[in-house]
């Protein structure tokens, strides 16, 4: 990662919308910040750490680093917190209290968005945040204004003593491009120190009663600052026959297909300028709002008796970029759109599309190419076993083992959110159908999806005495998110040591017994098959650790690599189960076997270059065809 | 719209595609031009599709190109060059690695690699130059020289010299690693002529 130039001032700097939110909380005089990684988040803290007076930490997981960042607050300094859309769900109860506390040092929430779901489990509008706890909602469009926006978020946060969500999307995170920054860091302090005030800090039914009132009375507050705010610009145009209404990078969009229409941008979306908006609409022919992902000042609009269109015309899912706005929008002021493209969905694990490529439109089957598990990742081999044992429903979780639901694993059942496996898998258990009587329930976790809120469910199931088989997967990383440091790894964000967790004790004192807990070597198939089958059979929760690191990071040490000697591969196609993106097929062959049915087989051959020598695949390969490359080359 | 030079940059995770986007737009930065850059991370990385957008002119507005207007497509896979034909514009010029790298679902037999990617690419009327950047890489003696020699392949397309992209990249390596400049900057002429040579 490159490290942030902290001399830099005023000048052109190209920085991505996370790299300029660092940037900006630094210059901000934030001085605590906290998140647990997610994309497309995850950048923001890795290089708000990098600033110096600035505290930053991982946090186990998104509610922690919430509440992180409100004690900051509360102790007087600005503070911000980090998390992808689905992490606000789990902060939100500690954000659902805390609206009613307010703010001292300035409170800022920032929540990226993965509109088009680049790398999430869902996609939602953590816009609705805003209105569900009356919060202020800043959408910046580009980098500059995620620069810019961490000031006027601080700033709504100790003016109005509110959290302020910073709601930004992929497309804000992601894209780089030039930021003036105007120039040092601003220290800020709100007061002397913590002030006492037990009425206002602590949520009793008593004292949150008498703190809703003020509640309304800040949302109106907004609505008023919202009216007038310097963030809700009016671009006029030329062409009157549609004007606009939007925000974060749809703006860009809508300037893009319509640089002659009126726009209104909104950067405080929430609570809306809605008579400004009334005022806006009168000067156009046709309002149309345009918002990712969710209808939702629409409705609001709508609900005030302005005439608008958005969602009849536009779509509820996904960007909604040029290519989206101009084959639906084109044809409202009579002009013609080009025809729409060929879509393409090259992440489907299970469908292939056809690329015209042809003028007379004859096209060719492309397949998809979904995400991979890396070359010698320590999952292959679990994946690899899973597949083999029989009878069983596989509980699953979110991380790079999700990818185990894939070819040619097909091995996991379920995955829904963080941790969630710990709880599924005890429902399966305690919910299963005579049916089902002879089937095992195998869950599998990371080590930081455990951590984040996978420990509480398995000390349900051990409370409980569910029958499941835990696959603790530790390899020493937040590993799809880019091998992010845990309590499991023994540093901290700035890679320096601190306590490690042992996985082992920590199993044990949430209560699995501990001849039930084994450590495995994953890359040992035949240890991790028999330690596996042995544990399905008894009948209590029984966790299985094992050990090795990503191989992303620098834990893990690269091996000569192997080659295969086409002289002795048989073709059985053993190696392919598993899953290593270094092997590939050079030929195949159908042959007839003496019983008279067709065997289909695939003759191999190994990326060595790209192979470090994990040596999975030789425990695959009946024939030993696999030697070390070293081999080969001696002769 | 038409004064923004629009370059889609397409391959596998791990590729180095997200690199050379970033010399790209460095090099156009450095004409004093308004640019935006797309990265996609997260799952992106385990040897999924990768693409990033790059694009640049007087004043960038949306960061993603439209389809049908992408001016260059750098493709550092054939069949990945292919798949995002659609981006081109008829009077585009495709540049593309002709290294197959079959996913794992094509080696497992469930779908089948197009015959001829390049040759596809070239039947709908695109402009295209094919080079094989990892024997070439190989010869020069470093396979991870592929992003350099596609950056050279690019150099004669672009809207300004291809000296200010040769020091872009070259930039890179004399504040990291200064003993591979001089190999890198044979390998970006290579590139170069090579596509020359196909013209």
């Amino acid at each position: 990662m490159n490290q942030p130039d902290i001399e830099t001032r005023g000048e052109r700097l190209f920085l991505s919308g996370n790299e300029a939110i660092a940037r900006g909380m630094w210059e901000a005089g934030c001085r605590v910040a906290a998140a647990y990684p997610g994309t497309p988040s995850t950048e923001i803290l890795e290089y708000t750490a990098q600033y110096p007076d600035i505290y930053a930490e991982w946090s186990v997981n998104e509610k922690v680093s919430l509440e992180v960042a409100i004690g900051a607050s509360l102790a007087g300094s600005r503070a911000f917190c980090a998390m992808k859309h689905v992490g606000l769900n789990v902060a939100s109860d500690a954000l659902m209290s805390q609206t009613l506390i307010g703010a001292e040092g300035g409170l800022v929430i920032v929540v990226a968005d993965d509109v088009g779901l680049s790398s999430s489990q869902n996609e939602q509008d953590s816009r609705f945040w805003g209105r569900f706890a009356h919060v202020p909602v800043l959408e910046p469009a580009d980098a500059q204004e995620a620069y810019e926006f961490c000031f006027d978020a601080f700033a709504l946060s100790e003016r109005f003593q509110t959290p302020v969500i910073l709601r930004v999307t992929t497309r804000v995170c992601h894209v780089k491009g030039v930021v003036r920054a105007a120039g040092e860091r601003q220290e800020h302090r709100v007061a002397d120190g913590f002030q006492y005030k037990t009425e206002q800090y602590v949520m009793t039914p008593t004292n949150a009663r008498s703190r809703l009132p003020g509640l309304f009375e800040r949302e109106q507050a907004l609505r008023d600052h919202s009216e007038e705010t310097a963030l809700n610009p009016i671009m006029d145009g030329s062409d009157r026959r549609l004007g606009f209404v939007t925000s974060g990078p749809a703006w860009l969009h809508v300037r893009e297909a319509f640089p002659d229409a009126p726009v209104l941008k909104l950067g405080l979306s929430h609570p809306a300028p809605v008579d400004k908006i009334r005022r806006f609409a009168g000067r156009v022919d046709r309002l149309i709002v345009v918002e990712e992902v969710e209808p939702l000042l629409e409705q609001e609009l709508k609900a005030a008796g302005i005439p608008v269109s958005g969602k009849d015309l536009l779509p509820q899912i996904g960007e909604l970029s040029p290519e989206v706005l101009i084959p639906r929008l084109y044809p409202l002021i009579g002009r013609k759109p080009q025809p729409a493209p060929a879509p393409s969905a090259p992440d489907q694990p299970k469908r292939e599309v056809v690329i015209p490529f042809k003028p007379d439109g004859q096209g060719v089957k492309m397949f998809p190419r979904p995400p991979t598990m890396c070359v010698a990742c320590p999952h292959l081999g679990i994946y690899y076993t899973l597949a083999h044992i029989r009878n069983k429903i596989i509980s699953g979780d979110i991380g790079c083992y999700t990818l185990g639901a894939g070819q040619p694993w097909n091995a996991l059942d379920t995955c829904i959110s963080m941790g969630a496996s710990m709880g599924v898998a005890l429902g399966l258990d305690k919910g299963r159908n005579p049916d089902d009587d002879n089937k095992s329930i195998i869950a599998v976790i990371g080590d930081s999806t455990f951590m984040h809120m996978g420990m509480q469910g398995l000390l349900d199931i051990a409370y409980n005495r569910g029958n499941v088989t835990i696959l603790l997967l530790d390899n020493r990383a937040v590993g799809m998110t880019g091998g992010q440091e845990n309590p499991g790894t023994g540093r901290d964000i700035h890679g320096e040591e601190t306590l490690r967790v042992d996985f082992r004790k920590l199993c044990e004192a949430l209560g699995v017994r501990a001849e039930r807990i084994h450590e495995v070597n994953p890359y040992e198939l035949p240890t991790l098959f028999k330690v596996l089958r042995a544990e399905t059979r008894i009948p209590e929760p029984s966790v299985i650790i094992t050990h090795q690191p990503c191989v992303l990071t620098e834990r893990y040490s690269a091996q000569p690599p192997f080659a295969v000697d086409e002289k002795l591969c048989t073709g059985c196609g053993n190696c392919l189960d598993t899953g290593c993106p270094a092997i590939s097929v050079t030929r195949r062959e159908t042959v007839v076997k003496p019983n008279g049915r067709e065997k289909e087989l695939a003759f191999v051959t190994i990326d060595s270059p790209a192979c470090t020598g994990c040596e999975l695949c030789l425990k695959t390969c009946g024939p030993d065809a696999i030697l070390p490359l070293a081999d080969f080359t001696r002769e | 719209m038409s004064e923004t030079t629009n370059i889609l940059v397409v391959g596998i995770g791990g590729q180095g595609v997200m690199t050379a986007a970033e010399v790209l737009a460095q090099a156009a930065l450095q004409q004093g031009l308004d640019v935006k850059k797309t990265e996609v991370a997260g799952m992106a990385q385990r040897g999924g599709v990768v693409t990033s957008h790059v694009r640049f002119g007087e004043r960038v507005l949306s960061p993603a190109i439209p389809s049908g207007e992408a001016d260059i497509l750098l493709g550092f896979e054939p069949a990945e060059a292919l798949r995002w034909l659609h981006y081109l514009r008829p009077t585009a010029v495709a540049l593309v690695n002709r290294d197959r790298q079959p996913p794992p679902v094509v080696n497992l037999g469930l779908f089948d690699y197009p015959e001829d990617p390049v040759g596809d690419i070239e039947a709908s009327g695109i402009e295209t130059h094919a080079l094989a950047a990892g024997q070439l890489a190989r010869e020069l003696g470093n396979p991870k020289l592929v992003n350099t020699l596609m950056l050279g392949a690019v150099s004669g397309y672009l809207p300004f010299d291809p000296e200010s992209l040769k020091n872009a990249i070259l930039d890179r390596f004399r504040a990291r690693k200064p003993k591979l400049v001089d190999i890198n900057a044979r390998a970006f002429e290579r590139g170069r002529e090579s596509v020359l040579e196909t013209a």
